[in-house]
């Protein structure tokens, strides 16, 4: 497939009066992994947002695997995953009831296998009939990663993953992504962590007041060129 | 008199179009019913006053009907307005529609608020009571509500995407919901008969005439303070983008 | 799934979530106790004229449990990002409104469920026989489908509370105005009674589509 699953274009937000997104531009093929660096309140959370549909785009385009955002965002809806900060569970439910719920609002079929299967997977099989209020920060986290891959989405969207993650919940995040890339799948997330950045991703780009002021490659980048830059973005 | 003919530097392109040819003819057709208004106004009170007969039985309170009429006419046209502008918005999301949405709501509640007193007045001189509950005076006390309610949600959500389709919304229903509000009120009313508030019987034709000249000048008048409305609401907008941008 | 799965499938998400929240059972038990009491003394009327009064006592009871109902929604909704969970995935916008209605519906009848008897024996209205159920329903229905798409709106207003009656009041009147009638019509029949159920169910109709069709205006960022 030669088209890039997600592509973005001038893409201007203001909350209200105040800018926040003031023209973005960047793609990413399948199969790729792009990484968004930045300070907080760069807007991050907006573009993610706006890439998951759940805030409207302002002006310019956004297409998820051809389809257009101001047009048709259900389509795009069925073809996105979003872990963000929030996990987007049921508290009162199960994890498998929450499962199942999504599941079902996704339309996926044979759901309590596949629900079955990504438990497995993210090691939380034996807490499948707790209620999600009764999981720690990280099981909560890979619950809601199992909710975004539930659907085989073409694009995974994750808003700093690796924030409350202990080193196995990494390795696995890790090793999802690997899975979800070489299914044919692309992913953008968001990260505080420069070297893990680079290390997982092939584009790497910096947000920073609104525009991505450095956009490169990540192949044969030198952690310390990029340091500079990302420094300077902070302040 | 908000003519504006200057646009601001920062003109943000949300809209994706660049008003300034459009809103540059504003000010000659502004001008132009500015004017017709005026005269029209002026011919309508010196008819209301001086040309149509005194009525025989209400005496010269009577002439307020002439005020009223017009005014009640226009709260309705005026809310109308706010509902046309809210589905233009939210068929568009051309935020210059709801600039026309909350520049009517602001004229419509004005005229529906005037409608209300001087009908109130009018009942005071001939019956007595200050208020009876007639269905067209009990729909334009429920439109005046909604009026309010409409005007109290946009305060509260600002000027934002959100707080216009909100107002969309409560108007495309409002504006439905009236008729409806007028039938049920008028079969309710029915087992309750009050008295009614209206001129009764055939009118002469002089009256007719006042009637209508008095009706196309407010409705002159009206659609020059709507541009002028609309304009204040458009350098609000920019104003207060301006000032974003710059902080 | 269909578009009726996907209601129902909120609704009982919704359903569930509420019932093993422990505010909800107690504040439910609570309050239907509340309510009891408080139906008594408002339908003890002595007064001579009871048939009179009756109807609008237990259509003001409908529209104070109806805006409790409406209001707790408001209150779950209020916080932030709880819709997000839902219009994350590509649901038919629609299909969350008639969920919403619904959950509102069945809150609002468990009070009428407690007020209902009471009035019915204290007036000797028919509950079953006659029309009254119909009514009700019919009328609840109407505060309902427009309360559910304005407690959405009013939930993003610091004011909530005190907006929400106020978008709705103007907005119900015809349906006020026809269930008092209505139900004033079952204890004294009159001739020439307009048809009073015909204009609730016009309302419903109307009104219910058009929540149904805006209702994603409101709830999308």
């Amino acid at each position: 497939m030669n088209h890039p699953y997600l592509e973005v274009t001038g893409l201007k937000k203001s909350y209200g009066f105040k800018p926040i997104l003031r023209g973005i531009d960047l793609s990413v093929e399948p199969g790729q992994c792009m990484a968004l660096l930045g300070a907080n309140g760069a807007g991050k959370t907006t573009l993610l947002r706006i890439l998951a549909a759940l805030t409207s785009p302002g002006t310019g385009t956004v297409r998820i695997g051809g389809f257009d955002l101001a047009h048709d965002a259900q389509q795009a809806r069925r073809l996105v995953g979003f872990v963000a900060h929030q996990p987007y569970l049921y508290d009162e439910l199960t994890a498998l009831e929450n499962l199942l719920f999504f599941g079902r609002m996704y339309s996926v079929r044979r759901c309590k296998e596949r629900a079955s299967v990504l438990l497995e997977r993210v090691g939380l099989v034996k807490r499948a009939g707790e209620r999600t209020s009764a999981l720690s920060r990280g099981q909560a986290q890979r619950l809601a990663l199992t909710r975004a891959l539930l659907h085989e989405p073409l694009l995974l969207l994750l808003d700093e993953p690796d924030t409350g993650l202990d080193e196995e919940g990494i390795a696995l995040l890790e090793t999802l992504l690997q899975e979800h890339r070489q299914a044919g799948g692309a992913v953008l997330l968001t990260t505080h962590h420069l070297e893990r950045a680079l290390q997982w991703s092939e584009r790497i780009g910096l947000l920073s007041g609104g525009r991505l002021t450095y956009q490169s490659e990540t192949g044969g980048l030198e952690a310390g060129s990029v340091r500079e830059v990302y420094q300077e973005a902070l302040r | 008199m908000a003519l504006a003919k200057h646009q601001p530097d920062v003109e943000q392109r949300d809209t994706g179009h660049t008003s300034k040819r459009k809103d540059a003819r504003f000010p000659y057709i502004s001008l132009l019913l500015g004017l017709l208004s005026f005269t029209g106004m002026l011919v309508s009170i010196w008819m209301i006053f001086l040309y149509a007969p005194l009525d025989a039985v209400q005496g010269e309170p009577q002439r307020i009907f002439y005020f009223h009429v017009p005014m009640a006419w226009l709260g309705m046209l005026g809310f109308g307005v706010v509902a046309a502008a809210g589905i233009g918005y939210l068929i568009t999301k051309d935020e210059r529609w709801d600039w026309a949405a909350r520049a009517s709501a602001e004229l419509g509640a004005i005229f529906i608020t005037l409608a209300r007193v001087t009908v109130s007045i009018w009942g005071e001189t001939i019956w007595g009571t200050w208020w009876t509950w007639d269905a067209r005076l009990t729909t334009t006390l429920i439109l005046w509500f909604i009026y309010i309610s409409y005007l109290m949600l946009r305060s509260y959500l600002g000027r934002t995407p959100s707080s216009a389709r909100a107002g969309a919304v409560l108007a495309i229903v409002g504006i439905i919901d009236v008729p409806i509000i007028y039938e049920s009120v008028n079969w309710w009313r029915t087992l309750h008969p009050a008295q009614q508030v209206g001129v009764a019987g055939a009118l002469p034709p002089s009256v007719v005439l006042t009637l209508m000249i008095s009706l196309a000048s407010f409705t002159l008048f009206y659609t020059f303070l709507m541009i002028q409305l609309y304009q204040l609401q458009r350098l609000q907008t920019l104003a207060q983008r301006l000032r974003a941008h710059l902080m | 799934m269909t578009f009726l799965e996907q209601v129902l499938a909120i609704l009982w998400k919704d359903i569930r979530c509420e019932l093993r929240s422990k505010q909800t059972w107690m504040g439910m038990a609570l309050f239907a106790l509340l309510v009891l009491v408080i139906f008594n003394f408002a339908f003890d009327l002595r007064v001579d004229n009871k048939a009179a009064i009756a109807p609008g006592a237990l259509w003001v009871a409908v529209v104070f449990a109806s805006l409790l109902g409406l209001g707790r929604t408001i209150a779950a909704e209020s916080e932030k990002g709880l819709m997000d969970r839902l219009l994350l995935c590509p649901v038919d916008r629609k299909a969350i409104y008639l969920a919403k209605l619904l959950g509102n519906l069945l809150f609002i009848g468990v009070v009428e469920l407690v007020a209902l008897p009471v009035f019915a024996a204290l007036f000797n209205v028919p509950l079953f026989a006659g029309s009254l159920l119909p009514i009700v329903l019919l009328g609840t229905l109407g505060i309902a489908s427009v309360g559910t798409l304005f407690s959405a709106i009013a939930s993003a207003t610091q004011a909530r509370e005190l907006l929400l009656p106020l978008l709705i009041f103007p907005l119900i009147v015809p349906v006020v105005i026809g269930a008092v009638r209505a139900t004033g019509a079952l204890m004294v029949p009159a001739a020439n009674e307009p048809p009073w159920l015909g204009l609730i169910t016009a309302f419903d109709v109307i009104f219910l589509s058009i929540s149904m069709l805006t209702f994603e205006f409101v709830i999308e960022e």
